[in-house]
């Protein structure tokens, strides 16, 4: 099965929650960072994206969550539509009471706050919402977590990446941006964390854009995959075609037909191929 | 050696420095939220007292409804302050920030100086403020034991409202970091007209009580200058560390008057005494008594 070249995502199918159409993403007015970028995340589904340091991979979903603006970066072209509304140009907090969550790389965890506290500000969006019960049912999902009582600066790396997605989850969203949640993790948590996002998408519903360089690990909870190079959609299909590709299991994969010699993989050659 | 004269100068100190301690909780909440050093904290204090004097007294209203009206007209002023001048500095260095906030000091002590006069003026005594009541042998004036009350009650809703209220918590977040907070739905404009919007209010309270316990008068924004050494003392982030300073500075001050006038015969310790332990302090403690060591950066 060949996967096909980069969707233009201008046809909007009816359970498309998100997608981003050709952005352009510059920062301090002159580096170009994404060149015309085009995405689509599924209702209900885990859309995996994938790529290398320095792909744009972060860039992208700041720029979903127009959080460009502390970095000094913007938008200067394309549109991104979540619910068949144009969100381009949104504030990074009305986007949040949309549903659109935003789990930052490195956790973004509030390190001199309590477990609890910041718990409580997953849920700031909503104002009513009933903080006790719904800081249980996080619980019940992380049982670890209730257990900490301290600053949230001394949990552990995946203490901290739990209490991040637990964080998600208060507000209540639609749509999760993940931004590595892998990152810094020992494989058995990373484990652990991929099957933690499976729940949160068959349980809750939640549909999530998952940003990852573990492409093995993130194709595996993976319905739908982009697969991404220098600020461009180069390869995208479902997750199994894309773990079926030769050139994916030889870059993001390791290994994958036939063993060859370091010569043969050089860099030149993806980009004939991809771009 | 006089005890008693001892014990009177360092409850007047513990007093005055819990006071010093609220405005400098005041100063440090604008700038752990904003990163602004307001150099004009002192005259906002000037600025509730004096309010709060021409409603009692040119318009006649009972206290309570001029302390409430002055709570918001100051809330209002904090978020002029903060929206008008110093919204279009945010990313401008910090030296342009330090230079605004010590314009808008001057220009607001020429503009008291101009509408409410050069004269101290005194509150009518509403509580009978001038009373005085026993205290195992001490005696103490009402209107600080009225203004103790209230640095206390002030202090106690300060840690309520960052302990466990949602905007209290959106601001600790905003201080922490401003993208991690906008990520989570906070609005860091919204917090930061806020901080002004609080720190304005407070101040107008603390100049309203030393209003009362002194006179008030243009030359209150002293207490503005005695706030530097009891924040940089507590180390310039840490809310508990103001109070902690506030208080160590009103001390000092007393007990140098006490040392002063029974055996060094200097004159104006008072006013000095707090620098120079200020100067011991940082010497030993460079990030102060309470603050994170990366505040250099800022």
């Amino acid at each position: 099965m060949k996967p096909q070249i980069a969707a233009t995502g201008e046809a909007m199918a009816t359970d498309t929650i998100l997608s981003v159409n050709n952005i352009e993403v510059v920062f301090n007015e002159v580096i170009l960072v994404l060149r015309g970028l085009n995405l689509n995340v599924q209702r209900g589904k885990i859309t995996a994206l994938l790529g290398t340091n320095g792909a744009g991979k972060s860039t992208t979903l700041k720029a979903i969550t127009n959080l460009l603006a502390s970095e000094d970066g913007e938008v200067t072209r394309g549109s991104i539509q979540y619910e068949g509304e144009d969100i381009t140009e949104i504030g990074p907090e009305a986007l949040v009471r949309k549903g659109v969550f935003l789990v930052m790389e490195g956790r973004g965890i509030l390190q001199d706050m309590t477990v609890i506290e910041n718990l409580r500000l997953g849920a700031y969006s909503r104002p009513k919402a009933k903080l006790k019960e719904e800081i249980e049912e996080v619980f019940r999902f992380f049982p670890r977590l209730k257990e900490r009582t301290g600053l949230a600066g001394y949990l552990s790396g995946g203490e901290q990446q739990m209490l991040a997605i637990g964080r998600a989850m208060m507000a209540k969203p639609k749509l999760i941006l993940m931004d590595e949640p892998s990152m810094g993790l020992s494989p058995l948590l990373v484990k652990e964390v991929f099957g933690i996002i499976k729940r949160l998408n068959r349980e809750l519903g939640i549909s999530i854009l998952l940003v990852e360089q573990n492409a093995n690990m993130a194709l595996h909870v993976a319905d739908e995959g982009y697969i991404m190079e220098n600020g461009k959609i180069v390869l995208d299909g479902s997750a199994q075609e894309l773990m079926d590709n030769e050139d994916v299991k030889e870059f993001y994969l390791g290994g994958g037909g036939e063993r060859r010699s370091f010569k043969d993989i050089k860099s030149y050659k993806r980009r004939k191929r991809w771009l | 050696m006089k005890w008693e004269l001892f014990f009177q100068l360092l409850i007047n100190g513990l007093i005055v420095g819990m006071l010093y301690g609220v405005v400098a909780m005041c100063f440090v909440l604008i700038y752990k939220s904003t990163q602004v050093v307001n150099f004009a904290q002192g005259e906002f204090l000037v600025l509730g007292a004096w309010v709060c004097l021409a409603l009692v007294t040119n318009m006649q209203l009972p206290f309570f409804l001029a302390f409430i009206f002055t709570l918001i007209f100051m809330v209002a002023f904090g978020i002029i302050v903060q929206t008008v001048i110093l919204r279009p500095l945010i990313g401008e260095p910090i030296i342009s920030v330090i230079m605004v906030t010590i314009g808008l000091s001057i220009f607001m002590q020429a503009l008291m100086n101009w509408i409410f006069g050069n004269d101290a003026k005194r509150f009518p005594d509403v509580f009978g403020t001038t009373d005085v009541i026993n205290i195992a042998g001490l005696n103490v004036e009402v209107a600080y034991l009225l203004s103790l009350v209230l640095s206390v009650v002030i202090m106690a809703v300060f840690f309520w409202f960052f302990r466990f209220t949602r905007h209290g918590l959106a601001m600790r977040a905003t201080a922490f970091d401003q993208q991690i907070a906008q990520s989570l739905g906070i609005s860091v404009k919204q917090t930061f007209a806020m901080a002004w919007a609080i720190s304005a209010m407070v101040s107008g309270v603390a100049g309203i009580v030393i209003g009362i316990v002194n006179s008030v008068s243009n030359s209150l924004a002293f207490v503005g200058i005695k706030v530097f050494p009891a924040v940089i003392l507590g180390g310039l982030d840490s809310i508990v560390g103001a109070v902690v300073g506030g208080i160590i500075v009103g001390v000092l001050e007393n007990l140098a008057e006490f040392a002063d006038g029974q055996y060094l015969h200097l004159g104006n310790l008072y006013t000095i005494a707090p620098f120079y332990v200020l100067i011991i302090i940082l010497m030993i403690k460079p990030y102060g008594l309470f603050g994170t060591k990366d505040i250099e950066r800022i």
